[in-house]
């Protein structure tokens, strides 16, 4: 599972790091938005990947400890995916108006040299 | 008494929030928004100032170490957040609110109708701001960062237009990229040591085992790395000048603290990890090769910059470059007299930013849509720059004509020069003074005294160029504009820029009291013991503690 884990964080973030270095504005926002999924998967993976197990500790079992799951990086993931959720949408709206206000989608408002 | 007391380190967070929530239900029209947000401004202003008393020597019976720790949900400090208020927490908190007053009081002149919601979308970058200066925690840094940085998209377009867009494009692109490498860093952090509580991380990596601290240590890095893009170092800058010169003048004079957030956070998480040698960005040879790195490109910068505001943005990545230069030279001796000059350079470049929106009225005629001018000024067009063209016409103006507008403006415009160089007699001169003496005194004993040198090298070299192109731009500004406009300046404009020039006079005046805070501040920094015992030891409460894991 280790492997297959880190391989769609890779996957997710080499298409991403290359579609952020795209000239128009929507392979950057896609590129973002992978980036934002595979830095979601790394925040859970820094929790341990187990499989079956509860974030919720029973007091009276002695062994609970052995069977519990991080539920910090949970919540640091839901919080994380809110924020760039978020952002994302406003980065959308701007792209939109920068698109309406220059009449390219190139990132830097006028077409490159190319 | 004590009781309400304990709960003034939250109020600089929830006041903007519920002032910035509330200003939603109120109608669109200006004048109850804006009382609100005067009073809220005020609030914080006020709140901060009890902070900063109460944590200074004054008063001990508040909290005995100086150090204010407010556990949210009365959870105890490794597993809850906490909100730690220092003596430089308070410093921050005291220019936060300070800066805010000038540029609030300042927009509502014009700037705060050229768009929609301007007063909530400031509440939130000011609730964002005061966040990250007070939080003990690494991931609640993150998300008041994202509130401010969020907050500070909008209203860096406030007032549409193709430059702001544009800039506005690149700035929050930037932004974003750089907020992923924070959760990668915290990520890494979280799962190596396996806590976000700041106070707590540095005695635990001390604990790590060695084989961890490879990956710690990355993670570190990665952390320190998303630090330096908010702090605008070199090569992670070039979003800065473009976004700060299109900006609104008070949005860019409180856009000035913004840069300063990174610097703080590289103080902070650098003092409390300093102790288990964990370095990367965080203090060391290579911030300080960053921070020079950063003055020499602001020095260019500004020697090349033709427009006012430009050179404004780039002095502020000057001053960053400073500060981190500074941190990375000697921290033990370098921290005061860069705090003082921290104070000093977000004061005077937040009245510039606002001066400048008044001296860009001078050459309305002149620069009307630079996009199609017929006969562009060679040296612009060279450059490839856009003018932030004011939305609203200068015609349309409402105001009393002061007769000493210019005169106002000139001076004005001679003490920001004055303070952004470093000459005398203003507070720029001080702080430049006590940074270069101390950086002369460490030079015979440090390692490298090189380094010294290079840094009273790159001080000097900031003040030469900032003397320059300050006077270039000056003297065409305010001696050859052809058919100026003499501009019709109102008195909630002038004011602003009048009390941060003013208390840069009575930093001057009062620099040994000043510097003594700083100098304490300071020792927060360099010995961080103190914060930690503070922060791990505080007991939110013996009697519902108990049961909790």
């Amino acid at each position: 599972m280790e492997i297959i884990f880190a391989l769609a964080i890779g996957v997710l973030t080499g298409s991403g790091v290359w579609l952020l270095l795209r000239p128009r504005t929507f392979q950057v926002i896609m590129g973002l938005a992978l980036l934002s999924y595979a830095i979601n998967l790394f925040i859970f993976a820094m929790g341990r990947l187990a499989i079956d197990r509860a974030p919720i500790l029973d007091i009276g079992d002695p062994t609970a400890a052995a069977f519990y799951a991080d539920p910090v990086p949970q919540a640091l993931v839901l919080t994380a995916i809110v924020i760039s959720f978020a952002t994302t949408a406003l980065l959308l709206v701007v792209i939109l108006a920068a698109r309406g206000l220059t009449g390219t989608d190139h990132v830097d408002g006028r077409e490159g040299d190319a | 008494m004590n009781a309400w007391l304990e709960h003034l380190p939250v109020v600089p967070v929830l006041a903007p929030l519920f002032a910035g929530a509330i200003m939603l239900f109120l109608p669109e029209s200006r004048r109850s928004r804006a009382g609100l947000a005067v009073v809220a401004v005020l609030v914080q202003l006020a709140t901060a100032l009890v902070l900063a008393y109460l944590t200074s020597d004054a008063v001990l019976e508040v909290w005995p170490l100086g150090i204010g720790v407010y556990s949210i949900g009365k959870w105890p400090a490794p597993f809850g957040i906490v909100l730690v208020v220092d003596r430089l927490s308070a410093l921050m908190l005291v220019l936060t609110a300070t800066v805010a007053l000038a540029a609030l009081v300042y927009s509502l002149a014009r700037w705060d109708r050229v768009g929609v919601n301007f007063h909530p979308l400031f509440q939130l970058l000011l609730m964002g701001l005061n966040g990250a200066f007070l939080t003990g925690d690494l991931f609640n840094l993150f998300v008041f960062v994202e509130v401010m940085l969020a907050a500070s998209y909008g209203l860096l377009l406030h007032g549409s237009g193709a430059s702001r867009v544009k800039a506005g494009l690149h700035y929050i692109i930037v932004n974003l990229v750089s907020s992923l490498l924070f959760l990668i860093g915290v990520a890494l952090v979280y799962g190596v040591a396996g806590t976000l509580n700041m106070a707590d991380l540095g005695p635990r990596v001390a604990q790590l085992p060695a084989s961890d601290r490879g990956l710690f240590d990355i993670g570190a890095t990665i952390l320190g790395l998303a630090f330096l893009i908010k702090a605008a170092v070199w090569p992670l800058n070039f979003w800065l000048p473009a976004a700060y010169s299109s900006a609104a003048a008070p949005v860019a004079a409180i856009f000035s603290l913004l840069t300063k957030v990174g610097v703080y956070a590289i103080f902070r998480v650098g003092s409390l990890l300093n102790e288990s040698g964990v370095h990367g960005p965080f203090g060391s040879d290579w911030l300080f090769a960053g921070g020079i790195a950063t003055v020499a490109f602001g020095i260019i910068g500004m020697l090349s910059a033709q427009q006012l505001a430009r050179l404004v943005a780039f002095s502020v990545i000057a001053s960053s470059g400073t500060l981190l230069a500074s941190a990375g030279l000697a921290p033990d001796a370098m921290t005061g007299p860069a705090l003082f000059y921290l104070v000093s350079s977000v004061l005077a470049s937040g009245a510039f930013f606002m001066v400048t929106g008044m001296t860009e009225r001078t050459r309305t005629h002149y620069f009307e849509s630079s996009d199609q001018a017929p006969l562009p000024i060679a040296s612009y067009s060279a450059f490839g720059m856009e003018d932030s063209h004011d939305p609203l016409d200068v015609e349309d103006e409402v105001g009393i004509a002061i007769p000493a507008a210019m005169a106002f403006l000139g001076l004005a415009f001679v003490s920001c020069a004055l303070l952004v160089s470093g000459l005398p007699p203003l507070s720029g001169f001080v702080s430049k003074f006590a940074m270069l003496s101390a950086a002369v005194e460490i030079a015979p004993t440090a390692e490298l005294p090189v380094q010294s040198w290079i840094f009273v090298a790159a001080m000097l070299m900031t003040g030469l160029a900032a003397i320059v192109s300050l006077t270039r731009i000056g003297m065409r500004l305010f001696w050859s504009v052809v058919g100026r406009t003499t501009p019709r300046l109102r008195v909630i404009e002038a004011a602003p820029v009048a009390l941060l020039l003013l208390l840069c006079v009575g930093l001057t005046v009062a620099a040994k009291p000043a510097m003594t805070y700083v100098q304490a501040a300071a020792q927060g920094l360099t010995s961080p013991q103190t914060y930690i015992d503070a922060v791990l030891s505080a007991d939110p409460s013996a009697s519902t503690a108990e049961g909790m894991p």
